[in-house]
């Protein structure tokens, strides 16, 4: 009797295993939902602030947007305060795009020579030196790109030297290894028997790169242009050193302009929370904010075609 | 089984110690022996070498001080956030800011001089002649006496201390024109001394030999012509608290104001003292002859 009492009650009980299974998923979901609640505090706090602007200071969502001229701390000619942020959001595209437009077609010959031309010496050289190139504090680009950038690009092209031009190269060098590595993973993610048929087939060692390698990671390579422009458009450190900040239409790739992040960082320090002035720096966080998930939602509609092929 | 356990029971030991440890740590440093000072960087390095001085002097006393700009400083100090609010502005000219429930403490005196770019040769300018410059109606350094180079403003951030007094007493409230905004003088300075044709502002502290100063209407930017108000740009620096400081921050206003300090410190560091001046000068910029010392 007593024997199979126990015996029940010692199988009805929850075994270790069953124990550490729950246990396991208590860890792993604690660890989730922490970080799924820093995100939405996040968010919450900074579109909360960044609609202050428009619901208690009365700014117009469309002179927010389309405006030229950026001085909160002033009234306009009529009679609202000047919160104009197209200036950043041009300057801010613009040295994104044409700092991926540069630093893209070095990133994938980079990419093609490391994994397909001479993998030994990529991984041997190329690897370490792009990982490297990685590891450099922002910081220290901008310091580069004040002293050497921008009185080159002054004596060559006149003006201060300060605008979108040293922007894009200290961009440039800054996106790179991103970029790069990103796009040897797409290169290395296409299968071996591709190149063996297509060289079967007669084909050259550069035909089967550029019609082959390349057509069959062209999503991944998009993938990582899109996660260098990310990069490039959240930059503020090394940006704000080169970049002048003035908060003009630029009108010449020489002439001083601002992105969305150099006012933000020249800006939030002087303002007083919950002002019009630093409600508006907020607003320049949403759209920053807005801007790294569309990003994001480019990365996944690429990747997600990828797969279908 | 055995080994596991200990291994965990070892970890939350630690963490219970380190729980603990910190728990006295705040209780420590909340027994009124620590206060912060938060806001301008112009101001900043004098809080700090006072704060050193002063727990150096006053074992037990900790005085954390932090930058963040005159605007953080205020907000802060405003919300109550922190004991001491450090600023380059009366907060009556902040916007946002109650003046009416902080207390004004005038630590120093800065001037500021626009700087140019040596290769300019302007050593001096009218105050017409520099409202001109800064609103870009003069654009070349030809049309002021110079040489034939283009002018490039560099301003300081919207709502920085240095460019507010700048724009106040030296462009006489005219607004500057939108251009290149940088964030601390040290940036400024070394930009003004590597682009031909630049001007800007900075306290006197940061005027060094690779950049050139200029005279406002012959009158040079000398500490006693601060003094006299004959050169005209210059503001209070200010610690800010939130009704009248008790405890540790009176003692360490007090002692940031007291003869020891202002004699020594504020001098070494490029400030002036409030005592050397001969005017006093109100939140809306009356000026008003004092006695002086």
């Amino acid at each position: 009797m007593k024997t199979t009492e126990q015996l029940e009650a010692k199988l009805k009980r929850r075994s270790k295993a069953a124990k550490l299974e729950i246990w396991g998923r208590l860890v792993s979901l604690t660890a989730l939902m922490l970080i799924v609640a820093v995100v939405v505090a996040i968010i919450g706090f900074v579109a909360s602030k960044g609609i202050a602007t428009f619901t208690s200071n009365h700014v117009s969502l469309w002179d927010f947007l389309s405006g030229k001229s950026w001085n909160p701390g002033v009234n306009g000619a009529n009679g609202k305060p000047e919160v104009g942020a197209l200036p950043m959001i041009v300057g801010s595209f613009l040295i994104t795009i044409l700092s991926a437009i540069v630093a893209t077609p070095f990133a994938i010959g980079t990419a093609v020579f490391m994994n397909e031309i001479s993998p030994n010496k990529g991984a041997k050289i190329l690897q370490p030196v792009t990982e490297l190139l990685v590891g450099i504090p922002s910081v220290v680009y901008g310091f580069i790109g004040l002293s050497v950038v921008v009185p080159t690009t002054r004596a060559i092209f006149g003006g201060s030297g300060f605008g979108i031009l040293s922007g894009t190269c200290v961009l440039f060098v800054m996106i790179l290894p991103t970029v790069t590595s990103m796009s040897a993973d797409a290169l290395r993610a296409v299968p071996r028997y591709y190149r063996e048929a297509s060289l079967a087939l007669g084909a050259t060692q550069w035909q089967t790169i550029y019609k082959v390698v390349l057509r069959a990671a062209t999503p991944g390579l998009m993938t990582a242009v899109v996660f260098g422009m990310a990069r490039a458009f959240g930059e503020a450190l090394a940006v704000q050193m080169v970049i002048g900040n003035a908060a003009l239409m630029p009108n010449s790739l020489v002439s001083p302009s601002s992105t969305l992040t150099s006012v933000l960082t020249t800006g939030i320090g002087n303002t007083v929370m919950g002002s019009l002035q630093n409600n508006a720096l907020w607003s320049l966080a949403l759209v920053l904010l807005f801007m790294s998930l569309v990003f994001n939602l480019i990365i996944r509609l690429i990747g997600r075609k990828g797969r279908l092929q | 089984m055995s080994k596991k356990r200990w291994v965990q029971g070892l970890v939350l030991v630690v963490l219970v110690a380190l729980g603990i440890y910190a728990y006295q740590t705040r209780q420590v440093s909340h027994a009124g022996e620590s206060i912060t000072a938060v806001g301008s960087t112009a101001l900043q390095p004098l809080v700090e070498a006072a704060g050193e001085q002063y727990t150096g002097e006053h074992l037990g006393t900790f005085i954390n001080v932090q930058g963040g700009g005159t605007g953080t400083g205020l907000s802060q100090i405003q919300e109550g956030a922190v004991q001491v609010g450090n600023s380059d502005l009366f907060a009556a000219e902040q916007k946002g800011i109650r003046a009416k429930e902080l207390v004004d403490h005038r630590v120093a005196v800065v001037g500021i001089t626009p700087i140019v770019n040596k290769k300019v040769g302007v050593k001096n300018l009218s105050t017409h002649q520099l409202i001109q410059v800064f609103t870009g109606r003069v654009t070349n350094w030809r049309q002021v006496g110079g040489a034939n180079l283009p002018i490039v403003l560099i301003n300081r951030a919207q709502g920085s201390g240095t460019r507010a007094t700048f724009e106040q007493f030296g462009l006489e409230k005219h607004r500057s024109k939108t251009s290149q905004e940088q964030d601390s003088s040290g940036m400024v300075r070394s930009i003004v001394a590597t682009t031909p044709g630049a001007i800007s502002y900075v306290a006197f502290s940061y005027v060094d030999q690779t950049v050139q100063d200029l005279s406002l209407n012959h009158v040079a930017p000398t500490e006693d012509n601060v003094t006299t108000n004959r050169w005209k740009i210059w503001s209070y620096e200010h610690l800010y608290t939130k009704g009248q400081p008790t405890g540790l921050t009176k003692a360490f206003i007090a002692y940031v104001q007291s003869p020891a300090v202002q004699n020594t410190l504020v001098r070494q560091l490029g400030y002036l003292s409030p005592n050397q001046m001969m005017v006093e000068r109100n939140a809306t910029g009356q000026i008003t002859q004092t006695e002086g010392n």
